[in-house]
């Protein structure tokens, strides 16, 4: 049985000064699926998602996307592929609107970019798609407000209107619902679901609440190596997996896992010490 | 348009001006208003501290100061073209060489470069060394306009000056200013959406070093003088300093920053306190820091919202 696999990577290994945060890392993406890369902290979720967004270099290793090796391409070069990503801080442009921030990611496939005599109006042709986009995730109302002054889980929303503007092939999340209230997650997870059901998307998450209801397939990353892969049942009923994320044995099948609290945004490249 | 109008104003007072002020001062004040703009489109609009933008404005100075004193004939036009070309030619080597650098790198990369620049011009001979050029002729401007009275010559400085604001203006508000600003915004996330960001950075450090020669330029006709002032690393600290007590980033912040402190180092150069000019200067500088993170522009902007 032959998959569709979009992206892959083959024997991804990294180290940094004698530490290998990722090892022989084999991943394969199916076009179409949602694929999450869980893992406690310090499991090298962040530093794996790093090499496939070429936001770093892999020490040795190969990435393929569609069949084509990509692993000394530039990140620039790799988001004009069709591979784009969402960053865990949420990103957005925050001293522009929210209108122009779209605008921003719909005007990179014209070619008048580097135009420094044009005037701006000429963008102007742009605003009944960026609006579209800007209704598709909620926040038509607010385009002319600045990005910098929206609440957070609107940022992330802006984020993600961002990316599609630029209608990639493979969207990569990085813990789209990290530092999050309740209530946006949410939303969030509900945007994820409604933009994967025609794409493809890798994502990092801590959260296994949301991975659960979310993804197709599931990875799990410990010490920097895949310690399992399978869907959410499969994984969730790996006594390994729970051992990894409670640092304890488990003595009992789990019906539900819950995601320890992180108090620490980021520190995957260090050993978690429970 | 409320700016439109404001703008007329602003123009009418330019033009009207030198009726009541002495025109050399003013010139004095287009030239680094200009330099300072240049400047600023760099600093301000894609975030990168350029220390060592002095070697624009000096060998601009120089090249077409040399010209103008050399070729028999020449017109000015053409002695600041050259000059400003030269600048450009300078722009893109440095701009290549720093751009890939970040932050204070990408301020010391640019100062060692300019450093270097310096002692080429302390060294080459047809600078003039410790001298510089002097005596440089003016010129007929087109061959038929005599640039040598400071009345003329002042309405050509400013027709420079508002040529090369619009061209800065125009630059902010285009295609590749959004982008400029997307960059400066957030430069990862810029790369994430496919730009080539050291391509955009590096065209913006261009344009901003052609205009600082072209302020150069203009400058060593309005002297008649091109010297090591003009490419000292003092220079490029003042540039900083008058953009910073203007307003960075915002349009009209430099030609105010620049306006403070030429008119400044006039007035205290001719006063008692002439030589503790550099000490107040610093005085400035420090209080501006500390207390108008935003320049006279944003503490004005301020002011207008509270009151009105």
């Amino acid at each position: 049985m032959s998959r569709d696999i979009i992206l892959e990577s083959r024997n991804l290994v990294k180290e940094f000064k004698g530490f290998t945060a990722v090892d022989d890392v084999n991943l394969q993406v199916e076009r179409g699926t949602i694929h999450a890369l869980i893992g406690p902290n310090g499991a090298g979720k962040t530093t794996v998602f790093n090499l496939l967004t070429k936001f770093l270099t892999p020490t040795r290793g190969q990435l393929l996307f569609n069949g084509q090796d990509i692993t000394k391409k530039s990140s620039d070069a790799i988001a004009r592929m069709g591979i784009v990503r969402s960053f865990q801080i949420s990103a957005v442009f925050a001293h522009l609107t929210v209108l122009e921030n779209v605008r921003v990611a719909l005007q990179r496939k014209r070619n008048d970019s580097l135009f420094f005599w044009r005037s701006e109006k000429c963008l102007d042709e742009l605003n009944d798609r960026a609006v579209e986009l800007l209704e598709s995730v909620g926040l038509a109302p607010f385009a002319n407000a600045r990005a910098v002054d929206l609440p957070y889980g609107r940022k992330r929303s802006l984020e993600i209107a961002t990316t599609l503007a630029l209608d990639p092939e493979l969207l990569l999340l990085d813990e789209p619902t990290q530092g999050m209230g309740h209530e946006d997650v949410g939303v969030v997870a509900e945007l994820i679901k409604k933009v994967g059901q025609d794409r493809t998307i890798l994502m990092v998450e801590h959260n296994l609440n949301v991975v659960a209801d979310l993804s197709d397939r599931i990875t799990v990353l410990q010490r920097g190596a895949v310690l399992t892969e399978g869907d959410y049942a499969e994984v969730s009923a790996d006594p390994r997996v729970r051992e990894a994320y409670m640092g304890v044995e488990a003595d009992e099948q789990p019906t539900k896992l819950h995601a320890v609290d992180k108090t620490d945004t980021d520190s995957d490249t260090m050993e978690a010490s429970a | 348009m409320n700016n439109k109008k404001l703008n007329l104003i602003l123009l009418g007072l330019a033009l009207v001006a030198p009726l009541v002020l002495y025109p050399v001062f003013l010139m004095k004040v287009l030239c680094f208003a200009l330099f300072a703009c240049a400047f600023n489109l760099l600093l301000g609009f894609s975030g990168l501290l350029s220390f060592g933008h002095a070697v624009f404005l000096g060998s601009g100075s120089y090249i077409t100061g040399y010209l103008m004193l050399s070729v028999e004939g020449l017109t000015p036009e053409v002695a600041i073209l050259a000059g400003v070309a030269v600048s450009a030619a300078i722009g893109f080597v440095y701009g290549k060489l720093a751009v890939k650098r970040e932050g204070i790198y990408f301020a010391m990369v640019t100062l060692a470069l300019a450093q270097l620049a310096f002692f080429f011009y302390l060294q080459a001979p047809f600078t003039g060394g410790e001298d510089g050029i002097q005596g440089i002729p003016r010129g007929k401007l087109f061959g038929v306009i005599d640039l040598s009275d400071n009345l003329v010559m002042y309405y050509f400085v400013l027709a420079v000056f508002i040529g090369g604001f619009a061209l800065i203006y125009r630059t902010i508000h285009s295609p590749f200013g959004q982008v400029m600003k997307a960059i400066r915004e957030n430069e990862p996330r810029a790369i994430s959406l496919g730009y080539k960001v050291n391509q955009y950075k590096l065209l913006c450090f261009v344009i901003s070093a052609t205009l600082a020669g072209l302020a150069g330029s203009t400058k060593a006709l309005v002297f008649q003088l091109a010297s090591l002032t003009d490419v000292h690393w003092f220079m490029s600290g003042e540039v900083v300093l008058m953009t910073l007590l203007g307003g960075m980033g915002t349009i009209w912040g430099p030609v105010l920053g620049a306006g403070t402190i030429v008119t400044l180092q006039n007035a205290l150069a001719a006063g008692p306190l002439g030589n503790y000019i550099h000490v107040i200067m610093g005085v400035v500088f420090v209080i501006c820091v500390l207390a108008f993170r935003n320049g006279l522009v944003g503490e004005l902007q301020k002011l207008v919202k509270r009151n009105f």
